[in-house]
């Protein structure tokens, strides 16, 4: 790590961080009523006497949450136990019975990890399930906190929407590597349909849990904890930040207070929020309306079996399909856009392995994907020097927006490719009507290559090769 | 006359709900405001329940088995759009938007609901004189207290105002006051009557049950209200069971143990009639003798430990933020303080401190943990005793009804009266309080049957020949 502020270094400091991650489950209901569970509603019309907490309603557990619940521990390596909820009681106006509900030292799923890209590996605590609160809007005053707004407005359509909560080891040692935590558990939980991992909607959120240590050292920091990281570029603003911060104080003689901190993104800064002194005592305890949650190995293997493949492992069979190393960034595109079977196919279609791969992830992220077949075509074709490589875009382009045939797109726009004598004419022609421009060239001014070939292109309305064309060029010069 | 007379009256067409529900409303007329069993008489609501079962009988219907028979709630049941105040302040003016699960079933099985009964706030006391609304008095004589804390309901029974009522049971608050009135009151095992919208105390003990004039009402109430219900996690999956046929069937044969722990401490007139039941279940063709279960008495620490602890989570809700009182502070935290200082009484609010202390970060292993511990044991010596008895038997309350006031001063005093009761809340088990004669005083005494796990039938099968030797 370089990053420095005056004075400051922090080379000789190692970051050591933790991420608590609360994802929402993409159920059709909340967690212990049936009350739909949908973003973006008029405010408190999902809801009923139990997310209310109205005196007297009592939860029934939403049996798909459990089932999402046990995809996510199974995705992350975790062995699925017999657990527990127990009550995690504090005040405040979004939570309707002023305890949430949550699992506490007997977790559902425990004991995993998540391998990342880079092929580096942060450990899995726990991923336990609890219910949401409800969303409260702070109105006037006290710049949108609490204390100070004139009033505040709840929305109980949150309440009681099913969480996962994902705590990881403290594995992390720099801001890129918790980005790319975060990136990467994001894509498997939409892989494995737990959730729709939405950070604008909130569907994800991120605390994360900071220390520094001497380089070397074993022992771990006091660590701050920062909330409200509403976007991954948050996450790793927040984290150089408290880098900073915590760095200038240790260097400067000063303790780390153990507290929470506030990411502020307009200012770009943490500031605390309340330290271990203030700490809410929670007092949990077994929640009494629930019975104990004990998934059957039926029902355990039911879900191990429906599991899709995973992330990681579909970038290792990409990487081998495509004849490079798993940690290619355009594996990574290209299994992150969900297009590695469509190059997979290509590959076994006849395409070159790192053309697929290269195309996919430059022309096709974020469109649709055109069919295996055609697609492999266009490689084979562009392979062949039938088509040149912006041709080759080009009818891709026209696959995914209009579909047909690519030797009928590729005649269509006339990019039926030229003969090679040709060609070979037209270069001939370039230097014989521009002879001091050639004697230069010759002479080694190499980057005059460029004006023949706009004459070969102007001369075959562009539909030479640019590579045929320098070749050529070259031909000549040794010739 | 009792709820199954009454309904077969209504089910035949000899008597209409109607001239029923009138015969109980006047009876409220008559004595209700001495008693104070009722937060809210709701004649004309009856009036139209009773009239729409006549319409059912009329048009040939099957107006269901409680047809007609006039019921009183305690008044921590919600009901759909009546206010549900469970005595306290906090809740004054609230109207739930559903009725309990219970609250249904009743009106399914044909009851008329005359009214909501008072309490001791939130179902906290022994003695009903934790009421915001004021006391409810006992009928057998207005200068003692009904028990408590379903006070109204058991004296609504006793008084004539309905033939049943429904309370709940968290350490003895049925079976208490069935005793202190004269009437029969039962806690069911725990999860055999759903708790959807029951508005909970101590949500590992609170059960629901009946108060009846007689062990066979009880038992056609309790069948009404029982079965498994989706909407309560804890609820028992069985089918609905049957009691009211059990009643004829004796005891011969059954072996029944008097709790020795239980009978030390009470008064002696109490005692005396505790040793004339055993003596004639034993006449009936019981075998009767003493049984031990040691930890019975650790009951009352831990069950104010646990019963504490679960209510100071579940009382937060109630925090002016939704409903029922608020009152306006300058900040959020001020609104809570002066919300919860002014609605909840003192007893409420001692209670809500004893359970966030034991629950409080250090003190969790010595408090809630330890008396978690000692109701496993519990547990296991009632367990060890019904494998040598059927039933137990052992007093209901250590005295009669006592006067009011006479308690309030020191809620220790208060607590100790439930010594009785509490055991059974904590292990689960059903019990059943039925009346046995009288004190020096005059005033009723109750003796207490418990059953293992489920042993309602042959519960009610001794409580009612424990009924017949007395007549």
């Amino acid at each position: 790590m370089t990053a420095g502020v005056g004075a400051v270094t922090t080379t000789d400091w190692e970051m050591v961080v933790g991420l608590e991650v609360h994802c929402e489950l993409a159920t059709a209901t909340k967690l212990f009523c049936g009350c739909r569970n949908a973003f973006g509603d008029e405010p408190n019309t999902n809801v009923c006497p139990v997310c209310l907490g109205l005196p007297g309603s009592l939860p029934v557990l939403n049996r798909h949450a459990v089932e999402l619940a046990m995809r996510v521990g199974l995705a992350l390596h975790c062995r699925v136990e017999p657990s527990l909820f127990h009550r995690k009681n504090y005040f405040y106006p979004d939570m309707p019975k002023d305890y949430q509900v949550s699992q506490y030292d007997q977790p559902l799923n425990v004991g995993g990890w998540l391998d990342l890209p880079d092929g580096s590996r942060v450990g899995v605590t726990r991923a336990h399930m609890e219910e949401d609160t409800g969303k409260t809007t702070h109105v006037g005053g006290g710049g949108g906190r609490i204390h100070g707004a004139d009033h505040s407005l709840v929305d109980y359509n949150r309440a009681g929407v099913p969480l996962v909560e994902i705590v990881s080891e403290p594995d992390i040692r720099s801001a890129d590597q918790a980005k790319a935590y975060v990136n990467e558990l994001r894509a498997i939980l939409v892989a494995i349909g737990a959730s729709d991992a939405r950070m604008e909607e909130g569907s994800l959120r991120i605390d994360a849990n900071v220390s520094m240590r001497r380089s070397g050292a074993e022992a771990f920091g006091t660590r701050a904890e920062i909330k409200n990281l509403n976007s991954v570029r948050s996450l790793g603003r927040a984290l150089d930040y408290e880098v900073r911060r915590q760095v200038e104080r240790l260097e400067a003689g000063e303790a780390i207070v153990q507290e929470t901190r506030h990411w502020n993104e307009d200012e770009g800064r943490t500031s605390s929020m309340r330290s271990k002194e203030e700490a809410y005592d929670y007092r949990y305890f077994p929640e009494p309306d629930l019975v104990p949650l004990a998934p059957s190995d039926e029902w355990l293997a039911e879900v191990w079996a429906a599991l899709p493949v995973l992330p990681a492992d579909r970038r290792v069979a990409l990487a081998e399909a495509a004849g490079v190393p798993p940690n290619d960034p355009a594996v990574g595109t290209v299994v992150h856009q969900r297009l590695d079977d469509l190059v997979v196919a290509a590959i076994e279609a006849g395409a070159e392995g790192r053309l697929a791969l290269n195309r996919a992830a430059n022309e096709l992220a974020h469109r649709a994907a055109p069919d295996p077949r055609s697609f492999a075509k266009v490689l084979r074709m562009e392979g062949d020097g039938r088509l040149t490589a912006t041709q080759a875009k080009a009818v891709l382009a026209e696959l995914v927006s209009s579909g047909g045939d690519p030797e009928d797109i590729a005649r269509a726009k006339g990019f039926e490719a030229l003969e090679g004598d040709v060609v070979a004419a037209a270069v001939d022609a370039a230097i014989a009507g521009h002879p001091g421009e050639w004697e230069r060239y010759a002479g080694g001014e190499a980057k005059l290559a460029g004006f023949f070939v706009g004459k070969v292109m102007a001369a075959t309305s562009g539909k030479a090769d640019g590579k045929a064309v320098t070749a050529l060029l070259r031909e000549r010069l040794s010739g | 006359m009792g709820a199954v007379d009454l309904a077969r009256q209504v089910r035949t067409g000899a008597r209409t709900a109607r001239d029923v529900v009138e015969e109980h409303l006047a009876a409220i007329d008559d004595r209700e405001s001495d008693l104070h069993a009722f937060n809210l008489v709701l004649a004309e609501e009856a009036r139209a329940a009773a009239d729409e079962v006549d319409r059912r009988v009329a048009a040939g219907d099957d107006p269901g088995p409680l047809a007609g028979v006039p019921v009183a709630l305690k008044d921590n049941f919600c009901t759909r759009g009546i206010p549900t105040t469970c005595s306290s302040r906090i809740l004054e003016g609230w109207r739930p938007p559903y009725d309990a699960t219970v609250v249904t079933r009743l009106r399914e099985a044909g009851a008329v609901v005359v009214g909501k009964t008072n309490m001791d706030e939130f179902a906290m006391g022994s003695s009903t004189e934790n009421s915001a609304f004021g006391p409810t008095r006992n009928p057998h004589d207005p200068t003692r207290v009904p028990g408590g804390s379903s006070g109204g309901s058991a004296a609504a029974v006793a008084a004539g105002f309905a033939a049943l009522a429904l309370g709940s049971d968290t350490g003895g608050s049925i079976r208490q006051p069935a005793a202190l009135c004269g009437v029969v009151g039962v806690k069911p095992t725990y999860g055999v009557v759903s708790r959807y919208g029951l508005v909970a105390f101590a949500s590992s003990l609170d059960q629901i049950g009946p108060f009846a004039t007689d062990v066979a009402d009880a038992a056609l109430a309790l069948e009404v209200i029982a079965g498994h219900d989706r909407a309560d996690s804890t609820s028992i999956p069985h089918a609905s069971p049957s009691f009211a046929d059990v009643v004829l069937q004796g005891v011969d044969g059954l072996r029944i143990g008097v709790i020795r722990e239980l009978v030390e401490g009470v008064d002696p007139d109490v005692g005396t009639r505790l040793a004339e039941a055993a003596g004639a279940l034993e006449a009936a063709g019981a075998k009767v003798d003493e049984a031990s279960v040691p930890t019975t008495t650790l009951g009352l620490s831990a069950y104010y430990v646990l019963a504490t602890a679960e209510a100071s989570s579940n009382l937060a809700r109630y925090d002016g933020v939704r409903y029922g009182l608020r009152v306006d502070g300058d900040d959020i935290t001020a609104m809570y303080g002066a919300t919860r200082a002014a609605g909840f009484g003192a007893e409420v609010k001692r209670r809500i401190m004893l359970g966030t202390y034991a629950l409080s970060a250090g003190y969790y292993d010595a408090y809630y943990g330890q008396a978690q511990r000692a109701r496993t044991l519990i547990l296991r010596d009632f367990e060890a005793a019904y494998a040598s008895y059927d039933l137990l038997l052992a007093p209901t309350t250590p005295t009669t009804a006592f006067e009011l006031g006479a308690k309030t001063a020191d809620p220790l005093t208060m607590y100790l009266s439930d010594v009785c009761t509490i055991p059974s809340n904590l292990t689960g088990h059903p019990a059943i309080s039925v009346p046995y004669g009288r004190g020096d005083d005059g005033l009723p005494i109750g003796v207490q049957l418990l059953a293992p796990a489920l042993g309602e039938s042959t519960m009610f099968r001794a409580a009612a020949a424990l009924e017949r030797s007395l007549r």
